[in-house]
């Protein structure tokens, strides 16, 4: 994070920015900004009651999401943990079927069956949405797997917290996706807290270098700008195209809310979430580049915030309006029926 | 429009909540993400957040007031160009207050007669029909191994996206030598060779299944299929519900189940009870070869995960087999092996042969005794169970898992709910003993169900001595 803070303009001048048109730019800024608006009117329905149970908000991260679905195809796959929501706006799900299985309507994703941690879009290539902490990894890597046993040129972006990555399960996974070179991109996004225990009391060596054994490359990547973000993914996911097997992002980067809804989040001080918003902010300092670079006027951009609110307001009003699940969906989805 | 900013349920047990400080004071601007306020709920003291940007009109909730209700209008916020607060506040367009129940209110228990009855809480549903018994006129004898080995086989070169997974399944041509054969005709690709790591692989098969892809995944056994059961039960079962019926998953899991010989604890136990409570699989169990072959033929073929649960010493023995590549077993099907009219006595697996032989014991003193091969165990077929009960009037269930929660338990409460009125004796389980398992020959035998004490349980059923 040291780095993002000591040069939050650096950006504006590397090589990231040359590479990226105006037009890139201005979508970074409405998918981050949508994600970003989506997730605090979600915020909002839970404080009404209209969504229940466990609801991990994405606020802060939007950069690392943004960035690594910039670099890839539509036959790419997605899947992730329960911090999920914006991985599914990323992957270009509906925001109205997202928001109406957080309220557990019949419109949402899954039926109104699945909830916030549980949603999967088969058009969309994304995957879930997995409650168990760390499970999502082989399961991806079993997508990268199917792509390479059906020699589609596809690949599957693996994402895993720093909590998830102290787990087992990820360890076998990096040992057969080198073995059997997959083509898989393990991003790690790393918000310096699992749940409530900080980086440094859960993990000895740096996460990037996790799979330097299994000889898999491991970078570290500033996860707060989507330049930066995207960069590294164009370049690594040219590398596991080319049939070199997998590779690990590690994206610093910081969650602004707590683990789930019903956390204070004590672990940690006012200053340093504070710090965090007020310097590294992805969508701030993107908000700067595009304006310091003229890409975009102030009206442009309020434009787009207005668009963006919209659509976030619309989301939530059909999450409202859909209705509950027929009770008859209770038995419905349990297998398939030959 | 002034927008109401409403007390927020900040966890999913929180109804109501103390205002412990406002952060913010009338007339101050706010932005999205600015905090409010301090509230203290039931658990601890949260922010709360605005999401509307404006500036603060009225504070409608002093601070320090206790027992703040959920959904209690505590501010007012005026966007741009509003100065009053007199015009009737109406919340955010996008946030209607519809049926802001807190969620803990929802959770009460409702009386049983509104919920809707499931498949399984009816009257037995029929076992899917079946024309298996037509392809035995021309059979040829196949140990359970080499049955299975056709199965896979036949499988894999009718649908490519079948393919073959494990530890040893590959070079060393199975631990069991039940892959025999498989890596030379279909090749490194498609019979592979894992590291020691099944919770890895388990979950790689599962994922690769999302993608359509048909793994048959193998434990060494079912012992160590404990450290994959996450995936099996989490990710395997649950993802075609949890996605609403997008994302099936056609997976097999198969590998000898139960006790070996002399292997003791850690390596000898039934997980059929295990697998059988989780909706979202189907659990198979068979006994003859024939079955093994048209079962594992059903599995691989079957849209949604399957535990395929084989019997290391079943694997060397022998059975008719129907020649025809078209034989195929249905999934959810019992099998009566023996017909009789005294007592019926069912079992799965290697029990099965256990079964039988106490059935050639019981016919020496008279006793008629009817053995049900169940085969399936989820979904099990009920139907062939209830008839045959309704004919004997007695039942013994016989099983090498332990006794509690096991599927004698279960059959037990299906013949209370399904066939009270036929029962003349009470059902009778015979179970392996509520033990690990030894590892002395001779304490071994006692655990484990035998001929005899099935025997003895059926004559105890007909009141005899």
């Amino acid at each position: 994070m040291a780095a993002s803070r000591r040069r939050p303009k650096a950006q504006t001048d590397s090589a990231s920015k040359q590479a990226a048109s105006a037009e890139d730019l201005i979508k970074y800024y409405r998918e981050m900004l949508l994600i970003r608006r989506f997730e605090e009117k979600a915020g909002q329905l839970y404080g009404m009651g209209l969504i229940g149970g466990f609801c991990h908000l994405y606020i802060g991260q939007e950069a690392v999401v943004v960035g690594i679905q910039a670099a890839l195809k539509d036959n790419d796959d997605v899947i992730t943990s329960y911090r999920d929501h914006g991985h599914m706006l990323a992957c270009g799900m509906d925001p109205k079927g997202v928001m109406a299985e957080l309220t557990g309507r019949r419109g949402g994703y899954s039926k109104g069956k699945g909830g916030s941690m549980h949603m999967f879009s088969r058009e969309k290539n994304f995957y879930g949405g997995h409650g168990i902490v760390g499970a999502q990894v082989p399961l991806g890597t079993g997508l990268a797997f199917s792509h390479k046993y059906n020699k589609d040129d596809g690949l599957s972006a693996v994402y895993c917290g720093d909590g998830a990555i102290n787990q087992g399960q990820v360890y076998e996974s990096f040992n057969m996706a080198a073995l059997w070179k997959l083509p898989v991109l393990y991003v790690i996004e790393n918000n310096k807290y699992a749940m409530g225990t900080s980086q440094e009391r859960a993990s000895a060596g740096e996460l990037h270098q996790r799979g330097a054994a299994y000889g898999i490359p491991g970078h570290q990547v500033n996860g707060m700008d989507v330049l930066e973000v995207r960069e590294a993914a164009d370049k690594w996911v040219e590398y596991i195209r080319a049939g070199n097997g997998p590779v690990i992002l590690e994206m610093k980067t910081y969650r602004y809310r707590g683990h789930s809804m019903s956390d204070p989040a004590k672990y940690r001080t006012k200053e340093e979430v504070e710090k965090m918003r007020s310097e590294s902010d992805p969508i701030d300092n993107l908000k700067r580049v595009l304006l310091e670079g003229a890409y975009v006027t102030e009206d442009q951009l309020k434009e787009i915030d207005r668009e963006v609110k919209a659509v976030v307001t619309e989301a939530a009003e059909f999450a409202q309006q859909s209705p509950e699940p027929d009770p008859a969906e209770l038995w419905t989805d349990v297998l398939v029926e030959a | 429009m002034p927008i109401e900013v409403l007390m927020p349920a900040l966890s999913p047990t929180m109804t109501e909540g103390k205002l412990a400080k406002w952060v913010k004071k009338e007339g101050d601007e706010v932005k999205s993400g600015d905090v409010l306020a301090e509230i203290e709920t039931d658990k601890a003291t949260m922010e709360v957040e605005a999401v509307d940007e404006g500036r603060i009109g009225k504070i409608l909730v002093a601070e320090g007031t206790e027992n703040v209700a959920v959904n209690t209008p505590i501010a007012v916020i005026l966007e741009d160009g509003e100065d009053s607060v007199e015009s009737k506040p109406a919340v955010e367009e996008s946030t209607p207050k519809v049926a802001a129940q807190p969620v803990v209110q929802d959770s009460g228990a409702r009386p049983d007669s509104t919920l809707p009855t499931g498949p399984t809480k009816g009257p037995a549903a029929a076992p899917p029909a079946s024309d298996e018994d037509k392809f035995f006129d021309k059979t040829v004898k196949k140990t359970v191994r080499e049955a299975l080995r056709d199965a896979m086989a036949e499988e894999m070169r009718r649908d490519p996206t079948v393919f073959l997974m494990g530890e040893e399944v590959a070079q060393y041509q199975g631990a069991y030598k039940v892959s025999q054969g498989l890596l030379q005709e279909f090749g490194a690709d498609r019979v592979i060779d894992t590291p020691i790591t099944e919770i890895g692989f388990a979950g790689l098969g599962v994922g690769a299944a999302f993608r359509g892809l048909r793994p048959i995944v193998e434990f060494m056994t079912f012992n160590f299929a404990m450290q994959a059961i996450d995936h099996i039960v989490n990710s395997a079962a649950k993802t075609l519900y949890m996605s609403g019926g997008q994302m099936g998953c056609p997976i097999v899991f198969r590998g000898p189940n139960g006790a070996a010989a002399r292997v003791a604890a850690q390596h000898s136990q039934d997980f059929t009870p295990w697998y059988a409570s989780v909706p979202g699989l189907k659990v198979v169990a068979p006994y003859s070869a024939s079955d093994f072959k048209g079962l594992m033929k059903s599995a691989i073929r079957d849209p949604n995960p399957v535990i395929f649960l084989e019997n290391e010493i079943l694997y060397g023995q022998s059975f008719e087999v129907p020649e025809s590549e078209d034989f195929i077993v249905p999934i959810g099907r019992a099998k009566i092996r023996r017909a009789g009219t005294d007592v019926t006595i069912t079992a799965h697996s290697l029990m099965v042969s256990y079964a039988l032989a106490a059935a050639e014991l019981l016919e020496k003193d008279g006793i008629s005794a009817e053995v049900i091969d169940l085969r399936t165990i989820r979904p099990l077929d009920t139907e062939t169970i209830v008839n045959s009960v309704k004919k004997t009037n007695r039942l013994v269930t016989v099983e090498e898992a332990w006794p509690t929660c096991g599927i004698g338990a279960e059959l037990s409460a299906l013949m209370m709910e399904q066939a009270f009125d036929y029962l003349d004796a009470p059902v009778i389980r015979v179970t392996g003993l509520d033990v690990p398992m030894p590892y002395a020959a001779n304490l071994e035998k006692l655990v484990l169900p035998s001929p005899d004490r099935i025997a003895e349980a059926a004559k105890k059923a007909c009141y005899r001595k």
